[in-house]
């Protein structure tokens, strides 16, 4: 099952995008309750989200953003059919991406 | 005085650390982050990270951006934001937390198809202000909002 949930809605003509991600988000400096070992970091890097294959968002994140992190966007302009892509890329090279279709 | 001595170490820790392992992908020299954790623990951080990103450029507020996040947070590991501006032509929106230990927590380029529209949530270590700067490509403005934070975000 794909990592991404893309929900959109059109209000007043614009695209409101919302984006779910599964994602552990570890900062690198939590420990393992049990075995007090530093849990390594685990973040998404950089987040891209596509409107009909062009790029309109590129995000660098850092680990100050929460486990499973949500982020929502407004686009100005944009109709039914349209193709919504989210992409991401966490410090550890792995990848995941997921198209929408409004 | 010993809980001071704690906390400096444990963020010195935290910035070496960090410095190797994450910091650098967000262009902060690995270098000014290890001086960084030698000279100054905690203080300065976001001035430094500020002249890292603008190189000195001069940032003024402006109250045309508008940021909308909890007074009082519960938990400092879900802090919901919605950055939104009516200013034009912005290119960027960078969301920074004062007093986390990596203050830059996400730079949104965005196009000019987008709204200036951006809404995340973001982990607090402590009580801090969240400094938001919008970048139009002219001028850089920023806003800020103080957050209470009863539970810290950093768990450990």
């Amino acid at each position: 099952m794909s990592s991404i949930k893309i929900r959109t809605k059109v209000i007043d003509g614009k695209i409101q995008l919302r984006t779910l991600i599964t994602h552990p988000m570890e900062h690198g400096r939590n420990r393992n309750k049990e075995t007090n070992e530093l849990i390594p970091a685990h973040f998404i890097k950089l987040l891209t989200v596509s409107h009909n294959d062009k790029v309109i968002v590129t995000a660098d994140l850092s680990a100050s953003i929460s486990k499973d992190p949500y982020f929502a966007f407004m686009l100005k302009s944009g109709a039914v059919g349209d193709k919504i892509t989210v992409r991401w890329e966490d410090n550890l090279g792995k990848v995941d991406a997921e198209s929408h279709v409004v | 005085m010993s809980c001071n001595r704690r906390k400096f170490i444990k963020h010195a820790i935290t910035l070496a650390t960090w410095s190797t392992a994450a910091a650098s992908s967000f262009g902060l020299s690995r270098q000014a982050n290890a001086e960084l954790a030698i000279v100054k623990p905690v203080s300065g951080l976001l001035e430094l990270t500020l002249k890292d990103l603008f190189k000195g450029s001069t940032i003024t507020e402006s109250d045309k951006i508008h940021i909308q996040i909890p007074i009082i947070a519960e938990n400092g590991a879900v802090v919901p934001i919605t950055v939104t501006s009516s200013l034009s032509d912005v290119l960027a929106v960078f969301i920074l937390v004062e007093k986390n230990p990596l203050p830059l927590s996400a730079k949104f380029n965005l196009s000019p198809e987008l709204e200036t529209f951006v809404s995340a949530r973001l982990k607090m270590a402590e009580t801090s202000d969240v400094i938001v700067i919008v970048d139009t490509g002219k001028a850089l403005y920023s806003a800020k909002a103080h957050v209470k934070v009863t539970i810290g975000g950093c768990g450990g």
